[in-house]
């Protein structure tokens, strides 16, 4: 066990007795186990998924992080890599799959057109980052970012994971029943995110009389 | 026979298996350090590499190449009283060659003499609309902006480099890219020799 | 050798007076056909003039002469230039252009895609669906009036940038604050979704009555996008009778990222990124073809160094490419991960020499018209003389030795049948696919590119078209590279690495060009259309992957399921060149 990492040095044990116990919390056990075990969905969408199986290769060894055990399933999986372009037609599988992971499970932008649209913002089908649907963890600026640069990501997600604790964790909080089901967007003209039928209706209206007067 | 053909193919599994054992054992005799040692990378990424190949980031790093590019830069000269040279002019090739158009550069006037200064006044690169093409510091005519080796930037929000974020001091990039700074500071010198004497040689013809 | 038969000697004017008239516009070439007899000339080219293979198919959009017109380019699969057709129709809808599906079913696809992004209709296809955006999508966004969300100017560089650059994100400015245009006074709540119906209406009947007179179901099954051995976003919908599957229909666009549209609006020099992320395993193959049909367009030729430096880095390319493709295909095999991890490992090599070069790993953007960006350093230089002598082709038959007689793997792919040599050039499949069928068709040899006619090397082929043939093309492939390698790597010289001088705004005349190249996966061309302006007036990939996909349905009808992978990982298909 990492030592380092879980017991509190908060509490003085005495001398005789460091080598004997170790004190921590319920959040640092919790954490520990969530850090070492984070295990990714198997799902590339673009450029960014080769340097992420680069990643799980031999050079880089994501193994070594607890990271190698990538389930193509989402039930089993705890983070969601969002590796490439998200594209309009493609939003509502990743919505879908986002929705069948089993909490804890966290989000990784991995790229610049994940985080933000990318080179492809501009584009007709594309989604100017997943965040607009997702909550993000982390963002790995880069197109696409180095293998390295990925795990240097990682580390920083294990990071946060450290930081959590079961009190505020969005999935324990009971009031916030839907707060892991993200709505399915709706392919329609273009893309519709249920959550903002109305904004669309009103600026749809407002395009409407824009239209009028002029 | 049946399976010959698998227990031909698992016999180059194994000699590679082997291989990080004696490959480490060799290293141990020759009394070298195979891990954890830029010699150590450097012979795990050249032809010779056997075994284990993994190079253990973050413990060990890969050894980045002089023109491994990431996210641009701004470059500054540090002034020795501890003022910013920033040797940017605000021309805007930079952003009129972006491919993505990833950059915004604001200019503003000098108040008292209504002429525009030279040095932006904003600068704005959208890290997460970047493709790191590396075109604006190849067309840059100042050498103003260079592309970073610094890969370690994943965040909790989404990246747009300001300003303050984008400017490195120079020295950092006589650090990262040594022979091209070399090679840019001897240009440099040479326009400025050159330069120098015409202006001597102008004084001279007056004369 | 190639035949020395030039589009010149071919005069379908002559042939057809009064139907076909050959092409005026500066800086063009071809023949432009009469709508309506465009089936009989075509069947002429095909069966008389000897063009088997049609490899493009595309429209293009002049709005400002209120004209649509859709280009075609034919080619002989025994080698040398090919021809161009085209019909130009009235740009009022509905535009309708016959369908050559039943000359050359491999249309199929791209058909479609011109019906999706250009709205041009073809009468007598058969299928007739969207293709890369979905059925209900509004408009067709490769007309020069379709404007997207984000739209900002028609060309770059956008003003906003500078000299005022007031930062701004391009949400700000939308009036549905997202990358969203919608019709006017519509109302989302009150959309009906199309969903599948007309997708799951052209596949095989679900339902069938038997002799018996009772009528049984059979499945259908969705494979994808979220799949791993697709491949990438890859969605297969299928009709299964038992484990043979009796309908197929791939389902493409989930990685649709819009290049064409995109690189309508970049200047020339600024496409050259952009065509990184197409084939995202070759960029440096990408960037040759697109090099290769701008320096037509400008008429400049390539310094003398540089064509070797392009010639060892899309070689160096080809083989992790192929080095990829095995480890990959056994992964799909079930081979889960060993070979896989000794392909990356010689391609981790690779790359750290294209790193070296270049500055990335991956999207290289290493070309500039004329030359390349910078020469290879003699650390470099070091580096690909010691893979090329002394490690990939040990390493490549180390792979050999591994994989290629495993029992399992032998009965795997032995004898189950990929695609007739016919049927391949009807479906205008290239690239391996087509050699592995036993027709030495590699625009290296046949259309030579570069400097390709001054090397020595065989065009890999093999006979009996099954998988093992296709698995097995590539180690060849690999071979043969090398050897070129060799020789380049020993005749290269020393002198400029680019023929002009470094500018990022280049002069190009007006003109079209199709430049082509043989990629790792096929067939890689772009098709530009400039009319001297800095942005292109059409810029369009015909990528390997998508073409070859036409073949698919043919193929897989009647192969068992559980071989679908497989016959799946042989094109080699990369969604980022697929999907555009």
């Amino acid at each position: 066990m990492d030592n380092e990492k879980l017991s509190l040095p908060q509490y003085d044990i005495p001398e005789d007795m460091q080598h004997a116990i170790a004190v921590t919390t319920l959040d640092r056990l919790y954490n520990w186990g969530r850090r070492s075990s984070v295990w990714p969905l198997m799902f590339g969408l673009a450029c960014c998924a080769i340097e992420m199986i680069a990643a799980q290769t031999a050079r880089y060894d994501m193994a070594r992080f607890g990271m190698e055990v990538m389930r193509p399933t989402p039930r089993q999986a705890d983070l969601l890599l969002v590796s490439g372009t998200v594209t309009k037609k493609m939003v509502p599988a990743i919505v879908r799959l986002y929705n069948q992971m089993p909490e804890p499970k966290y989000v990784v932008a991995m790229g610049a057109c994940a985080s933000g649209g990318g080179p492809f913002k501009e584009g007709y089908n594309v989604v100017a980052g997943i965040d607009k649907f997702l909550p993000v963890d982390v963002y790995i600026p880069g197109c696409p970012p180095t293998p390295q640069a990925l795990i240097a990501g990682m580390i920083k997600l294990q990071e946060k994971i450290d930081k959590q604790t079961m009190k505020t964790n969005r999935w324990y909080d009971k009031k916030k029943v839907d707060a892991n089901y993200v709505p399915v967007p709706v392919l329609g003209p273009d893309l519709m995110d249920p959550r903002r039928y109305d904004e669309l209706k009103a600026a749809a209206a407002a395009k409407a009389t824009q239209q009028e007067s002029a | 026979m049946y399976g010959k053909g698998i227990l031909k193919g698992l016999s180059v599994t194994w000699k590679r298996f082997w291989e990080t054992y004696t490959e480490d054992i060799s290293w141990i005799l020759r009394g070298k350090k195979r891990y954890n040692t830029v010699e150590g990378v450097t012979h795990r990424s050249s032809k010779d590499t056997k075994g284990i190949f993994t190079v253990q980031y973050p413990d060990e790093r890969l050894n980045l190449p002089e023109e491994a590019r990431y996210i641009p830069f701004l470059v500054y000269n540090e002034k020795p009283d501890g003022d910013k040279e920033i040797l940017c002019t605000s021309c805007g090739i930079c952003a009129k060659v972006c491919p993505p158009q990833c950059i915004w550069i604001v200019r503003s006037n000098n108040p008292e003499t209504g002429r525009p200064i030279p040095e932006p006044t904003e600068f704005y690169i959208d890290a997460d609309i970047c493709m790191n093409c590396g075109f604006c510091s190849e067309y840059c005519p100042f050498d103003a902006i260079k592309m970073d080796h610094d890969f370690e930037i994943a965040s909790y929000e989404r990246n747009v480099f300001n300003m303050e974020k984008l400017l490195k001091p120079s020295s950092y990039y006589q650090s990262i890219r040594p022979e091209n700074f070399a090679r840019e500071e001897a240009a440099r010198k040479e326009k400025e020799a050159a330069k120098a004497a015409k202006e001597a040689a102008k004084a001279a013809a007056t004369q | 050798m190639t035949a020395p038969a030039s589009t010149l000697t071919v005069d379908l004017a002559a042939r057809f007076p009064g139907i076909v008239t050959a092409e005026t516009r500066p800086g063009c070439t071809g023949f432009i056909v009469e709508k309506d007899n465009l089936i009989e000339v075509a069947t002429v080219i095909r069966d008389e003039l000897g063009f088997d293979l049609l490899t493009a198919v595309t429209g293009v959009d002049y709005f400002p002469e209120e004209k649509m017109e859709v280009v075609y380019h034919a080619y002989k699969t025994t080698g040398g230039p090919g021809l161009v057709f085209k019909v130009q129709v009235p740009r009022v809808d509905p535009v309708e252009v016959p369908s050559l599906i039943d000359i050359w079913p491999g249309v199929d696809l791209q058909e479609r895609e011109a019906w999706d992004l250009m709205g041009i209709k073809f009468t007598g296809h058969p299928d007739l669906r969207r293709i890369l955006m979905w059925e209900g999508f509004d408009g067709h966004p490769l007309r020069k009036d379709w404007k997207e969300g984000f739209y900002e100017e028609d060309t770059k560089p956008f003003k906003s940038r500078w000299p005022d650059g007031q930062f701004y994100m391009a949400e700000e400015k939308n009036p549905f604050n997202d990358n969203l245009t919608f019709p006017t006074n519509f109302d989302p709540e009150k959309w009906i979704p199309e969903g599948d119906a007309l997708l799951y209406g052209a596949l095989a009947r679900y339902t069938v009555k038997q002799e018996d007179g009772m009528s049984t179901d059979r499945i259908v099954i969705n494979m994808g996008p979220h799949h791993p051995s697709t491949h990438g976003v890859f969605r297969a919908v299928m009709t299964l009778d038992g484990e043979t599957i009796v309908g197929l229909k791939p389902v493409l666009g989930y990685l649709h990222r819009n290049h064409d549209k995109i690189g309508e609006r970049n200047t020339y020099l600024q496409n050259m990124p952009f065509t990184d992320r197409l084939d995202y395993f070759n960029s440096m193959t990408n960037n040759f073809g697109y090099a290769l049909a701008v320096e037509k367009l400008m008429g400049i030729p390539v310094a003398e160094r540089a064509e070797y430096i392009r010639i060892i880095v899309s070689e160096l390319s080809r083989v992790q490419n192929h080095l990829i493709f095995i480890g990959t295909l056994l992964n799909d095999l079930g081979a889960m991960y060993t070979p896989s991890l000794y392909a990356f490992e010689e391609r981790e090599l690779i790359l750290d020499i294209f790193e070296e070069i270049s500055g990335a790993r991956m999207m290289c953007n290493y070309f500039r018209f004329g030359g390349v960006v910078r020469d290879i350093p003699d650390s470099a230089m070091k580096k690909i003389k010691d893979l090329v002598y002394d490690r990939l082709q040990a390493k490549t038959d180390e792979l050999d030795r591994m994989l290629t007689e495993n029992e399992i793997l032998v009965s795997r792919m032995k004898d189950v049948p990929m695609i007739s040599a016919e049927d391949a050039i009807r479906y205008s499949v290239t690239g391996p696919v087509l050699r592995a069928a036993g027709v030495p068709y590699d625009i290296r040899r046949a259309d030579p590119y570069g400097i390709y006619d001054r090397f020595d090397f065989d065009v890999a082929v093999r006979h009996n078209g099954d998988l093992m043939d296709n698995y097995l093309i590539r180690i060849d492939e690999i071979r043969q590279s090398l050897r070129i390698l060799e020789q380049a790597i020993k005749q290269i010289p020393e002198g400029p690495i680019n023929s002009q001088k470094p500018a990022y705004q280049v002069r190009v005349p007006a003109g079209e060009a199709y430049g082509r190249i043989e990629s790792p996966k096929g067939e890689l061309a772009f098709y530009l259309v400039s009319n001297g302006k800095p942005n292109p007036w059409r810029y369009h990939v015909r990528p390997a992957s998508f073409v070859n996909l036409n073949a698919l349905e043919k193929i897989s009808i009647g192969a068992k399921i559980a071989d679908f992978v497989v016959i799946l990982a042989m094109f080699d298909i990369v969604m980022g060149e697929c999907d555009r």
